[in-house]
């Protein structure tokens, strides 16, 4: 079959700036009663997604209570107010409302949709939930059930069990390094109390923010702020913790289990969210290990020599510290090599950086691809939430392609020179792996 | 093709901040139903044969394009499974124009995103970008559908990608070789039966050709559709599709799908697994049901809401009488998949509580079906699961994805946009004497395959060491 002249049309695409049209506006609303939230108001569907989240999370667990707010994430939606947990759970369902809860180290999210004819009676359930949990003993077992059964199943799962070790050798006794759902002891101790304590300590109006996207003005949003987190109280206590420290020389770790493929986590020390080289070193990880296709990683592990299904890194940048870390599993026998061209594109990119070429096509995917992130309301939100999470102003999504633009390739080296550091390197591998050259005294356990 | 994550490791980390968990679709797409209402499709027969569906979404300036083949995991020939998903990997290697890896490349270099899964019943291919870029992809996805080429060297390297595929979704996970396990028990003849990644031992052996009289057999554009959904205007976008895919050639008739009908089941199969990764028991268990084209009008609507009924959520019948009241199982939910060429399913997944023995647990959930039979479903519980079905169309509309694929999928088993568009209706008039009856006629114990998943006596070695 004959076809068109695909490399005219091709190159004349690629040339052209792709306008990023913003197709949305984001208004900030204040309550009555003094709340922030960031709207978008959108009635092409009949949805109203909410997503809020508290400053702080698992940091905020205590020593002797490893695991409180993952438990308390569990427990919002078992009953508030007159509403026993049954009671709370049929109330929801005959409604339709979705609403979930979840912690991360630094944020304690909720997540809630309602139909839009639903919406006085689905938020009067919000606020129940917010502001009235009930921690009843019946299904306080329950959902204790269900986490010690996760706990036993992540000791048994390859991935969990590599990321453990990899942050326990990387980050030692730091909060940072704590498995949200806790270990087995602490939580079949957690009692009523704790739960009450995480909450009170976690629900705090100044800790708080909120993104609202689809069928609901800014005038009838206010209010209803304030009815759901009217009642909280302002002000509560500022979790300081301590820098991170990651250890400059690398080590391996192996945890042996028989399984076919050898599971791998990798980190090395990376950079907190507000440094002012973040933009440019997420460009710079993007071509090495993000992205999926056409990184480096995948080019030289999966499309070249076919080690793998996926090898990937990430930027994990939070308040007090970060890491720059992957993942990637092999056959066993394949472990020594896919280490091996691991660590040679490490230097490679160590020591010269992207290369021009890379670094435009990284930015004009970067730009390019920027409006995917906006195209339902469950996206918007949680980009908006993000945004105010990291502190990076309203008008981020306007100004946050010029900054990706910005990143030349002089200060992408300098990045990669900084970040990258195959001598500190930990990796940890769980599996029967073959070719790992060890050297003594390199590994801690 | 698809990205496994970061996300065990990254635990509860902020990879959120980077577009790291881009799109995640299983290889077997087993997605709930859910139907999309309210929303415009335009359909369109181009001369050769080849649908086009197009439903404008404008919330965005984002255009989702998909190319969906009547042709999955169940159409392969006996000794090639996992011709249809590595055939799918392959298609990403080149064409008579472009290079390996070359498609992806420009579809990155004008801020898209690509990928494909396969299915039992379906492949299918798409990407999304900037609507302007349309003709663009338009012409890519033509290319790709007429004039792969299979490279003998990447072919060899891409079958490796797909064993280390195999090797992280089952392998290394026993709970998914169960599952695979207990499919390959529930069907006596259908190809439902075999797993869509294939065998290990029939995956190693495919080759070039292999995938080659794949393609042309079944990648006509007869056996095809386009489905475009996003910030376009429909008249524009059949333009577009007359131009480049209504140039596509049919070289052979689109293949009749005649596969196995699977005979009616007779006895009830069982099947026990035992392994040291296998840190607490579980049960799973399925139900062989008529599919979508089977069933008797309004019965697969009424299989809809009974799986609803049974185990979706908190307050349904399963977890009401077995987490909460009796307190044998930690976990327990199921789901109605009629969405098939063939056949359907229900399934249901147990987690027994810590302490309770998984035959207790077994004991305890078929005593509360049989309660479920001899009492009938309340009103109550089956105006919720309406409810909550009905409200799901609202729900998945609000993903742009979601709706191509909807239209899609529903291509790929033969079903219309109306008969998709009716399904909200067809699930509000099911009456709760017929969810009741549907549970007793096909939640018999003949009907089903159950797999127990049990921790091996003696545990691997633990042992950390360098």
């Amino acid at each position: 079959m004959k076809f068109f002249k695909l490399t005219t049309l091709t190159l004349l695409m690629s040339l052209l700036h792709i306008a990023y049209a913003q197709a949305f506006e984001i208004r900030e609303v204040e309550s009555p009663g003094g709340l922030n939230a960031w709207l978008v108001s959108d009635k092409t569907v009949p949805l109203i997604t909410m997503r809020f989240s508290f400053r702080g999370g698992t940091i905020n667990d205590p020593e002797n209570a490893a695991g409180r707010s993952y438990f308390l994430s569990g427990m919002l939606d078992e009953g508030a107010g007159d509403l026993k947990s049954q009671e709370f759970q049929q109330r929801m369902s005959e409604l339709a409302i979705r609403m979930s809860y979840d912690t991360d180290r630094e944020h304690f999210t909720g997540s809630f949709q309602t139909l839009s004819e639903n919406k006085d009676a689905a938020f009067d359930l919000l606020r129940l939930a917010v502001t009235e949990p009930r921690f009843d003993a019946e299904p306080m077992d329950k959902v204790r059930g269900q986490i010690l059964l996760g706990i036993k199943g992540d000791e048994e799962n390859p991935g969990r069990i590599a990321s453990k070790a990899l942050l326990k050798t990387m980050l030692g006794d730091h909060p940072y390094a704590r498995v949200a759902k806790g270990d087995a002891d602490s939580v079949s101790s957690m009692k009523p109390k704790d739960l009450k304590e995480a909450w009170s300590s976690i629900f705090v109006r100044d800790h708080l923010q909120i993104a609202v996207v689809g069928d609901i003005t800014a005038e009838e949003l206010g209010p209803l702020l304030d009815k759901v987190f009217g009642a909280l109280p302002k002000q509560g206590k500022n979790i300081s913790i301590p820098d991170l420290k990651a250890p400059e020389k690398g080590s391996i770790t192996i945890v042996e289990r028989k399984i076919p493929q050898s599971v791998m986590s990798f980190a090395m020390p990376g950079l907190v969210r507000s440094d002012p080289d973040f933009i440019t070193a997420y460009v710079m990880n993007f071509v090495l290990g993000d992205g999926g296709f056409g990184s480096r990683l995948m080019e030289e592990v999966r499309e070249k020599r076919g080690l793998t299904y996926g090898i990937y890194t990430g930027l994990a940048s939070w308040t007090n510290g970060g890491l720059l870390i992957g993942s990637v599993s092999t056959q066993n026998a394949k472990a020594g090599e896919t280490l091996d061209v691991l660590r040679a594109e490490l230097v490679k990119m160590a020591e010269k950086g992207p290369t021009e070429e890379e670094l435009e096509q990284a930015k004009t995917y970067l730009t390019g691809s920027y409006a995917l992130r906006f195209d339902s309301g469950s996206k918007i939100a949680s980009q908006l939430l993000g945004i105010q999470q990291d502190n990076l102003g309203i008008d981020y999504v306007e100004k946050r392609n010029d900054l990706i633009r910005a990143v030349t390739v002089e200060d992408a080296r300098r990045v990669a020179k900084r970040l990258i550091d195959p001598e500190a390197l930990t990796i940890s591998i769980v599996g029967r792996p073959e070719g790992i050259p060890l050297r003594t005294g390199e590994a801690p356990g | 093709m698809f990205k496994s994550v970061l996300s065990s490791l990254l635990e509860n980390g902020r990879a959120v901040s980077l577009a790291l968990f881009a799109l995640m679709l299983a290889v077997a797409a087993t997605a709930a139903p859910a139907r999309a209402l309210d929303v415009d499709v335009s359909e369109y027969t181009l001369d050769n044969g080849m649908k086009v569906f197009v439903i404008p979404d404008h919330r965005a300036p984002v255009v989702t394009h998909m190319v969906w083949v009547r042709v999955g995991s169940a159409d392969e020939e006996l000794g090639k499974s996992g011709i249809a998903h590595y055939l799918e990997h392959l298609l990403f290697k080149g064409t008579k124009r472009l290079k390996p890896g070359e498609f992806s490349k420009i579809i990155r270099q004008n801020g898209g995103e690509d990928n494909a899964f396969t299915s039992y019943d379906f492949t299918a291919y798409f990407e999304r970008i900037a609507p302007d870029r349309l003709e663009l992809v338009m012409d890519l996805g033509a290319d790709r559908f007429a004039n792969a080429v299979f490279d003998d060297r990447d072919i060899k390297t891409e079958l490796e990608v797909v064993k280390e595929e195999r090797r992280s979704r089952t392998d290394n996970n026993p709970a998914a070789l169960l599952r695979e396990q207990l499919s390959a028990a529930a069907y006596t003849a259908h190809t439902y039966g075999r797993p869509v990644i294939g065998w290990m031992s029939e995956v190693e052996k495919l080759a070039a050709v292999d995938a080659q009289a794949f393609y042309q057999k079944y990648y006509t554009p007869a056996n095809a559709a386009l489905v475009v959904a996003g910030d376009v205007d429909p008249e524009e976008v059949l333009e577009l599709a007359k131009k480049y895919y209504g140039k596509l050639k049919n070289d052979v008739p689109a293949p009749k799908r005649v596969r196995t009908q699977e005979p009616a089941p007779i006895a009830a199969k069982r099947v026990e697994m035992s392994d040291p990764r296998v840190a607490s028991p579980s049960i799973a268990r399925k139900y062989l049901v008529p599919g979508v084209n089977q069933a008797p009008p309004g019965v697969s609507a009424t299989l809809d809401v009974l799986g609803q009924v049974l185990g979706s959520g908190s307050s349904s019948y399963l977890y009401t009488e077995l987490v909460i009241r009796q307190k044998v199982a930690s976990q327990v939910s199921s789901w109605h998949n009629g969405d098939t060429l063939d056949g359907g399913e229900i399934s249901i997944s147990l987690s027994p509580a810590p302490g309770v023995d998984v035959k207790a647990a077994e004991e305890a959930l078929d005593a509360a079906l049989h309660k479920l039979f001899k009492e009938g479903v309340s009103e109550d519980r089956v105006t919720r699961a309406q409810n909550q079905l009905v409200a799901s169309n609202v729900y998945a509309i609000d993903s742009q994805f979601r709706l191509a694929y909807i239209f899609g999928a529903a291509f790929a088993i033969g079903q219309s946009v109306e008969e998709t568009l009716g399904w909200t209706n067809r699930i509000k008039q099911v009456t709760a004497e017929q969810v009741s009856d549907a549970a007793r006629e096909y939640l018999k114990l003949r009907n089903s395959a159950t797999g127990v998943l049990v921790p091996a006596p003696s545990k691997a070695a633990n042992a950390s060491s360098n």
